[in-house]
């Protein structure tokens, strides 16, 4: 293989990386905060690419369907913790998975009865749809390249909301203490509520960005949820940082391994039956990965211990 | 006899009363309806072994329920191709005789699930379903990528498997088949709950530390549970296979380990005829709502999520009023 | 010198800087009550979780019935014959009481792998169990569920639970926290005989019951053992009473 096709996977490796991390953020900060785990966390991703390619529809403007992303997920996050998520906190986790499972069917099928079972299509947007050539004379799409520094600046944008505001003060305690953040005589539902549309926005700015460079379907979210819940397993709860790591382990795992495996195989077989088993190795690499994480470490590579 | 007992007696009568009805009608595809509640009751009653006692919230039980319909697609697929399923070391041939799928699907599965479990099991808590959840997508992909089995489009059985002494083409018959199989395994599962193995798996369930030092290993006991659990939805798998005579990959999807959770929910957790009261539910709501509205689902997540809020016994414990889950 | 059943050696537990458990040197022989006491935050629980398998020592080791147990983890300890009761009660709370002794004695069988038969009707067990609540006098609430219980019959359900398993030594954690005046005075004299069955090591904070008990009193300070002797010896101690009895003398 040749190392420029290479540089191009792992490119394509870390852009799938880092929208995973927007997925992953979102999750490990509200089950870290609330202690919630949220499987509609999908749905909100959906939210997020179906009010982009609405607005790119109507407006032509894909800066306008960006912001309709942020706007239409956090809204949907924060009407969704202050009717149902909320009761949810001091329940067990099967009543949380319950819940959150029965609003993946209300969000599903209520996006089905509005747009329709058939996919949209969300534009990228003229200025970006070419390829740049990078140094070393990579030709890689400036898409692409935008959406691998939209997930870093996010990234860089989250740590320092962490590590640096009263907000991201009010988390820390949050995760350390629940009752401590009462006494700092901060009010928690509404800090409840804010994170949970944070999450939501970051799902939906997920949704959005990757909409344009596949369909914008119903069901879209889930298999991007539960490769979350992959980096999240990896990572170790409730760690940004894990979540980072995780998502960038994940992203290049299963880029590269659809690219390597099958040439990995053909150094044994013929190349037909390589292709083949490599491709189904490929389809079950991060799980494996996960199963290395959890033999050797069951809390993740950030989790505290039990 | 107990307002909870009278009704574990009717649903259990039910099934058999609505096949028997439907039979004397004419009605084959109510007969079908019953065979399919009673399948899916049976892999609902084999999670409710790991969720009601064991206390282990899987997501990803539909990884046994799909390795038990590949395990009927595959020895039948290669009876009714008469190729071979393997030469070397040794040969194995298909077969369409349902005793043996139902054994190979019942090993199958449980191997699956004593190597998730094995692994799952190190971690508790929301780890627990995210990992379950996780392993269940894995073999959704491997069943996918890998094209020797129909890959995406799965395999269509062209005639349904064999049972000595039955017809299983007559609706009926097959029905009867299945109940009596729900039938032995809601016993079993019974008598499970109140076992040794039973008390220190739910002793596990409420307080790990004390099962630890009275000298038990609660992971032993939930590996066990786990792998028995497995199998049942293995085996319930391999039944709904044969009901279809299709197998794919949506049998591994998420959202049929989601399902299978709901009947648990729907019916009451914990509670042994729960499963059975919430896949009627759960089929009988398909079958009025699906001819009203195409987006039928939508009501089945309000209706759950009115459960999971507000009557969190499920539909029998809003008939028969508080219980303790155990006897 | 009697042979000690439970000894720990030169244990050590560290968590960063902090030294919960410094170096210590405690031991339990047949028939006595050894009694642990200790200001708040002496290390006391650490040392439990040592002796129990909960945590892991940095250093030293730990010795029952002539083995080294430092690497064996708790259930393994339990079916050794080291029986516990916990600080804060440790039940199946939706099991009945005869069901909580009755997994006890279960444990202590070691036939837990039985999938299709009735425990409850398993008469060997249920006879073993209710000899352990007759003892404690809980006889009467055999079929009741555990979390309806008031706490003082808890505390007695877990010292029947640990009879079930007819461990070889005892380790009771503050058996008589909130049982009152009535039910120390019971319990107390209940563990009094208990002694002669199998040696107690009891962490506690009746000081009544600790001098009445105890055969030996170890006392815990800054994770370390200060002094150990008899009641008579430990009351006159004066580093015990520098360090722990208060400040009256000072």
């Amino acid at each position: 293989m040749s190392t420029l096709l290479l540089i191009e996977q792992v490119l394509n490796g870390l852009q799938f990386g880092v929208m995973l991390f927007l997925m992953a953020a979102g999750l490990t900060l509200i089950f870290g905060v609330m202690g919630l785990i949220n499987l509609a966390h999908g749905s909100l991703y959906m939210v997020g690419a179906f009010a982009a390619a609405a607005t790119a529809a109507a407006t032509g403007s894909f800066v306008l369907a960006l912001v309709a992303a942020l706007i239409a997920a956090a809204a949907a996050g924060a009407i969704v913790e202050l009717t149902v998520i909320r009761r949810l906190y001091d329940r067990d986790h099967l009543d949380q998975v319950l819940a959150t499972f029965a609003l993946i069917l209300v969000f599903s099928e209520g996006t089905r009865w509005i747009f329709g079972s058939f996919p949209l299509y969300l534009d990228v947007p003229a200025a970006l749809a070419g390829p740049v050539t990078l140094p070393g004379g990579i030709e890689y799409p400036a898409y692409r390249l935008l959406i691998i520094g939209m997930g870093l600046a996010v990234a860089a944008g989250l740590f320092l909301l962490i590590s640096r505001t009263r907000i991201g003060i009010q988390i820390r305690a949050g995760e350390a203490d629940r009752e401590m953040i009462g006494a700092l005589g901060v009010d928690i539902s509404k800090l409840y509520t804010l994170v949970f549309a944070l999450g939501a926005a970051l799902a939906g700015l997920a949704g959005a960005l990757v909409g344009a460079i596949q369909s914008v379907q119903v069901g879209m979210g889930e298999p991007v949820l539960i490769l979350a819940f992959v980096v999240i397993v990896i990572g170790g709860i409730g760690s940004i940082k894990g979540a980072f790591v995780g998502a960038l382990l994940v992203g290049l795992t299963d880029t590269l391994g659809g690219v390597l495996l099958p040439e990995f195989f053909a150094l044994f077989t013929e190349a037909s039956s390589a292709k083949l088993i490599g491709a189904s190795v490929a389809s079950m690499a991060i799980y494996i990965l996960m199963a290395g994480v959890l033999i050797f470490k069951p809390t993740g590579l950030f989790g505290g211990q039990t | 006899m107990t307002r909870a007992a009278m009704i574990n007696a009717a649903l259990f009568a039910m099934l058999p009363i609505t096949a028997g009805v439907a039979l004397a009608l004419d009605e084959p595809f109510i007969i079908t309806l019953a065979t399919k509640v009673a399948i899916l009751a049976l892999a609902a009653v084999g999670l409710n072994i790991a969720l009601g006692l064991g206390g282990l919230v899987s997501l990803g039980h539909a990884a046994f329920f799909g390795i038990g319909g590949y395990a009927m697609g595959i020895l039948a697929h290669h009876a009714q191709s008469y190729t071979p399923l393997m030469e070397l070391p040794f040969l194995i041939e298909g077969t369409k005789s349902m005793p043996v799928i139902w054994l190979v699907a019942i090993i199958a599965s449980a191997l699956a699930a004593l190597a998730i479990g094995a692994l799952s099991l190190r971690t508790t808590g929301v780890y627990f379903i995210m990992i379950t959840l996780a392993f269940g997508q894995m073999l959704y992909y491997f069943a996918i990528s890998w094209p020797a089995y129909g890959g995406e489009d799965g395999l269509s059985i062209y005639v349904r498997n064999g049972f000595p002494g039955l017809n299983t083409l007559v609706p009926i018959q097959f029905f009867g088949l299945c109940f009596a199989v729900l039938a032995v395994v809601l016993w079993a599962s019974g008598r499970l709950a109140r076992s040794a193995f039973g008390l220190a798996l739910t002793a596990a369930r409420q307080n790990p530390e004390r099962v630890e030092a009275v000298g038990l290993t609660p992971y032993r006991l939930r590996l066990v549970a786990f792998t028995i659990s497995g199998a049942v939805t293995g085996l319930a798998g391999a039944l709904f296979a044969d009901l279809n005579r299709f197998v794919s990959p949506t049998m591994f999807s998420w959202q049929m380990s989601g399902e299978i959770m709901i009947f648990i929910i729907l019916g009451g957790v914990g509670r042994l005829f729960g499963p059975v009261a919430g896949a009627a539910l759960f089929i009988l709501l398909e079958h009025l709502l699906s001819g009203v509205t195409e987006f039928w689902l939508i009501y089945v997540g309000a209706l759950l999520l009115l459960v999971v809020l507000f009557a969190r016994g499920g539909l029998i414990g809003s008939l028969a009023g508080r219980e303790v889950a155990h006897d | 010198m009697i042979e000690p059943l439970l000894e720990t050696r030169d244990l050590c537990k560290n968590f960063g800087a902090l030294q919960a458990t410094d170096h210590v040197n405690i031991s339990l022989v047949p028939g006595e009550i050894h009694a642990l006491i200790g200001p708040n935050g002496a290390g006391k629980s650490t040392l439990v979780k040592l002796i129990m398998g909960s945590e892991q020592p940095s250093s030293g080791s730990v010795h029952f019935a002539g083995a080294d147990i430092t690497d064996l983890r708790r259930p393994e300890r339990a079916r050794a014959g080291l029986g516990r009761t916990f600080q804060i009660s440790s039940l199946a709370m939706e099991h009945t009481v005869l069901q909580n002794a009755v997994l006890g004695a279960l444990g202590r069988s070691g036939r837990v792998m039985r999938f299709l038969w009735p425990v409850m009707s398993d008469k060997a067990l249920v006879a073993q169990a209710e000899q352990a609540l007759e003892r404690v006098g809980l006889a009467d609430h055999r079929g009741a569920l555990t979390g309806e219980l008031s706490h003082g019959q808890r505390r007695l359900l877990e010292v029947a639970v640990a009879l079930t398993l007819e461990p070889k030594a005892f380790l009771m954690d503050e058996p008589m926290a909130g049982l009152g005046a009535e039910g120390s005075a019971r319990m107390t004299e209940f563990l009094d005989r208990l002694r002669q069955e199998a040696p107690i090591l009891l962490i506690e904070h009746d000081m009544d019951a600790v001098f009445q008990l105890a055969d030996r009193i170890s006392v815990l300070v800054y994770g370390r053992v200060i002094a150990t002797g008899t009641a008579a010896e430990i009351r006159a101690n004066a580093a015990v009473r520098e360090a722990y009895l208060g400040e009256e003398d000072a």
